[in-house]
């Protein structure tokens, strides 16, 4: 499979253009198609003023805040929305949202284009939506200034309301937004002292709950659109087999299907529902050129892998000498780890609908890269990227499986062989056997001990695939995609010798970001093997790393924090464990101990609390941060326990929950957040918590069982 | 032929096979797509309903099998979001994306009609069936344990403050800024 299939684009047209989108920065903006839905929102007919690319104003007082990003879950829609009213000085409750389409104005600099993941969200419209919101904060109180005839300077704001109060006059912002909307937008607005901070910094409900506890919440499998058809796809079970004949007339014939059609993605059903569809595939006859990796299978992947780590790599890292060290050492540790590949396995089942026409294509879609969408759909119907229209829905989950662009070519090429709009529908099957995994991965680590127990080397070697290579062809160097050893080349402990190497491996397995991506396996394989370290020095594994973080004060931080909060000075009782383990990711820290109990004669383990503590900068939203901790600790702990994707004869073996399983309420711990206070610039949480927890797990069972997990997810047999 | 249910309590009437899974019948052919598509297995519980006031998977129920019996699916639930289970869901902050929450409040609210003061353990049990991949789980058994209290304080002619009370205790949010030692 070739990347073009995945992105359809160049993406350093798309660097290019961001930096062109930055610099021409959302002044006067007007949304094309967007005022009369706005102005029918925003009640009484009128169209709201816009005052930047993000805040329109109606005469109402209603604020619409645009959102530019995706809402998966992780709370942004809400967090935007307090950057945005804390500098704007608007009325909370006056604030509604609209999903911003698809623009250059609305590009993420994280990635040179629209789109959401790497935790960059908060991270990346900090300083624009302050700057948006202090901007527009001015130009409303300018034109009560202008309208009372008085200085601008002897005008203030308080809750979406300009005053003068000299003259005791007072004016709310629905009534000046439209002259203030024609004003210049001022360059230098100042910003708010954050010691004001009324909004940011404060436990905020979510402003998304009410529509999503009646069903009211819009996601990409609920839209509906006039004379709308709905299509199942078919497509090759073997990674990068093809399309050999196929014979429609029995699907044809069962009743509520319409239409066979090929695409490039293999053979479309379409019919009057969803079920009909599915009907009319399973009566479908078909048959693939298998293609290369029809024998391909999970031992002979962790094979490949396994030879790999025997050569030299690319070097990710290299401090000291660590080969002389290893070989001088008191003590050698060697050890191996291997994990598998992970479905993403969202909720919402993988669709889009696409409508194609002459001149315009629309498409609704839970995406989590509008730019892509975009750059996809128009390419596909030969039109320019400004005549294909993104809607983005709510995602019922995005986890990084959101951000590939293959169920919009789907429904795309589906709706213009047709000619008619069309929802293409992925089954929970489809989804497991067809996604972009978490690739799995090889480590060979080596850890050499002085005299004394103290690290004076460290080496590690990783086999895995590239994501980046694979989604970006040429973006990586000299064979290196740092992705895929984050979490143990950036190993922060001050051991004087250090070698990374990375084997980039393409067994031919479609990977993608996986809910913090490399960190996922590769902290499991740092902060385990530094707890291997630990135990042959005969040292307690919290005073290990608190040791050798000298130079590393936000990871000695959470790590203190979450020992503290978690009573590690403290002995637990009778039959509990406990492990603990520390990471940094996407600019985040986040240290976590895990406490368990093993039932060795029923070999289960039981995961009674995590305490995590956390360091993301100045925080937005704290009972965000504690909802996305506890989320990640579940995707964690659903991927320590349960998740693998194995394949065989080049294809996947899981289908669906009862082969894949995830974490379910009978196994959810007590999880308790701590964040450190910080007026550091803000990142982002809804990653960082994901990697420590499958280390701090497997440490914990360690302490129960003297036995190491080195190979996840862990199985009966690790607990006997 | 037409096959005859009673939906939320309204009488319809639709044209489709009596083996299409009632799921499909919702959100295709009534347009209702509050109930969600999961799995398909009744695996996840995205798509409860109750049939007769019991929590039903509506991916595997064909729909010829409950002509004629009550279904309430999410939208029905209440016109207002003021059924305590809904109510207690915005108190406590449950969703994240969201997707799952319907089959969630679902089987909740099922529980709730026949447990009214269930255990962490009975929570657990009724709601095993129900995947979140948001990891919702400990703010959904809070949840449950606040719409049971709220059901208890509607029952009986409890003193406004005393409700009140209880509102106010939720303000306080379960998140400790604290400092590093």
């Amino acid at each position: 499979m070739s990347a073009g299939t995945i992105t359809g684009v160049d993406r350093r047209a798309f660097l290019k253009a961001g930096m062109a989108g930055a610099a021409g920065l959302m002044i006067g903006f007007y949304l094309p198609g967007r005022r009369e839905a706005l102005a029918a929102a925003a009640g009484g007919g009128v169209a709201p003023a816009s005052l930047n690319a993000w805040m329109l104003i109606a005469p109402n007082d209603s604020v619409t805040i645009m959102i530019d990003k995706s809402e998966m879950g992780q709370g942004i829609l809400t967090a935007l929305c307090m950057i945005a009213a804390e500098e704007l000085d608007c009325d909370w409750k006056s604030i509604r949202t609209e999903f911003a389409p698809a623009a250059k104005e609305y590009f993420n600099p994280a990635f040179g284009m629209q789109g959401t993941g790497g935790s960059s969200s908060v991270r990346s419209s900090w300083d624009p939506l302050r700057k948006a919101g202090a901007g527009a904060r001015d130009m409303l109180l300018q034109a009560a200034a202008t309208e009372w005839k008085v200085d601008k300077s002897a005008c203030r704001t308080g809750n979406g309301v300009i005053y003068h109060d000299a003259s005791k006059r007072s004016l709310t912002y629905g009534k000046v937004a439209e002259s203030a909307a024609k004003l210049p937008v001022p360059q230098d607005a100042p910003l708010k002292d954050p010691k004001k901070y009324r909004i940011i910094g404060k436990a905020t409900k979510r402003l998304d709950t009410p529509d999503k506890v009646n069903g009211k919440a819009e996601f990409g499998l609920d839209v509906r659109r006039p004379e709308m058809v709905y299509a199942v796809v078919a497509r090759c079970p073997v990674f990068g087999g093809k399309l050999a004949s196929f014979d429609a007339t029995k699907a044809k014939a069962v009743p509520g299907v319409k239409d066979v059609v090929q695409i490039s993605r293999g053979v479309a059903v379409v019919a009057d529902n969803t079920w009909s569809a599915m009907q009319g595939r399973r009566a479908l006859e078909i048959k693939w050129d298998e293609g290369p990796n029809a024998a391909l299978s999970s031992e002979g992947i962790s094979k490949l892998f396994a030879d790999q780590t025997e050569k030299s790599g690319a070097e990710a890292r290299r401090e000291g000498d660590a080969g002389s060290a290893l070989a001088g050492a008191a003590q050698k540790i060697e050890a191996i780890y291997e994990v598998p590949y992970l479905a993403h396995a969202t909720m919402e089942p993988i669709n889009c609908t696409a409508d194609v026409r002459a001149d315009r294509v629309d498409v609704w879609a839970p995406t989590q890269f509008q730019t892509m969408s975009q750059g996809t759909a128009a390419k596909i119907c030969g039109l320019p990227p400004e005549k294909a229209f993104i809607h983005t829905t709510y995602l019922g989950g995005g986890f990084g499986r959101k951000a590939g662009t293959d169920f919009v070519i789907e429904a795309v090429e589906t709706s213009k062989a047709i000619g008619k709009p069309v929802k293409v529908t992925w089954s929970r099957e489809d989804d497991m056997q067809h996604d972009y995994y978490r690739p799995a991965s090889y480590a060979k680590l080596f850890g050499g001990l002085d005299a004394n127990g103290w690290p004076v080397a460290w080496t590690t070697r990783v086999a895995c695939s590239s994501i980046m290579e694979l989604w970006f062809p040429g973006s990586t160097k000299n064979n290196l995609d740092p992705s895929s050893v984050e979490g143990v080349a950036n190993l922060p402990y001050s051991i004087p010798n250090i070698q990374v190497d990375y084997m980039r491996t393409e067994p031919g397995i479609p990977v993608g970001f996986w809910r913090s991506v490399g960190n996922s396996q590769n902290g499991f394989f740092s902060e385990c093997f530094m707890d291997e370290l630990a135990a042959a020095g005969k040292k307690d594994p919290y005073e290990f790393r608190r040791r050798f973080l000298d130079k590393a004060p936000r990871h000695l931080g959470v790590l203190e924090l979450a020992a503290q909060k978690a009573g590690w000075d403290k002995p637990l009782p009778a039959g509990r464990y406990r492990g603990i383990a520390v990471l940094f990711a996407f600019e985040s820290y986040a240290a976590q101990v895990v406490e368990i109990s093993v039932n060795r004669s029923a070999k289960s383990v039981k995961v009674h609390r995590v305490v995590c503590a956390v360091d993301m900068g100045r925080v937005v939203n704290p009972l965000n941060v504690a909802m996305q901790c506890e989320s990640a600790i579940v995707y964690g702990l659903s991927s320590a326990l349960y998740g693998a994707i194995t394949i065989d004869k080049g294809r996947v073996t899981q289908t669906n929950f009862n082969n894949y399983q995830v974490l379910r309420i009978d196994a959810m711990p007590t999880v308790e957040t701590y964040i450190v206070p910080s007026e550091e610039k803000p990142t982002g949480s809804g990653e960082l918590a994901v990697p420590p927890v499958v280390p701090a797990l497997c440490n914990a069972i360690f302490a129960a069982t003297g036995k190491r997990i080195r190979r996840l997810p862990i199985r009966a047999e690790d607990l006997a | 032929m037409a096959i005859q249910l009673t939906i939320n309590g309204k009488p319809q009437s639709v044209d489709v096979p009596p083996n299409m899974p009632l799921l499909w019948v919702l959100r295709d052919t009534l347009g209702m797509t509050g109930t969600k598509f999961g799995c398909g297995m009744a695996l996840c519980g995205a798509c409860t309903v109750h049939i007769d006031g019991e929590a039903t998977r509506s991916c595997i129920t064909p729909v010829g099998s409950v002509a004629g019996k009550k279904i309430t699916t999410i939208e029905g639930l209440s016109p207002d979001r003021s059924h305590p289970v809904q109510r207690a869901w915005i108190e406590v902050d449950v969703p994240q994306c969201g997707y799952c929450q319907s089959g969630q409040i679902m089987s909740a609210s099922a529980l709730l009609a026949t447990n009214p003061k269930p255990s962490d353990a009975d929570i657990d049990e009724a709601m095993k069936g129900n995947i979140c991949r948001c990891g919702t789980y400990q703010r959904i058994r809070e949840a449950v344990h606040r719409a049971a209290a709220l059901n208890k304080a509607e029952a009986r002619p409890a003193p406004l403050d005393e409700i009140r009370g209880e509102e106010a205790a939720l303000e306080e949010q379960p998140v400790e800024v604290g400092g590093a030692a």
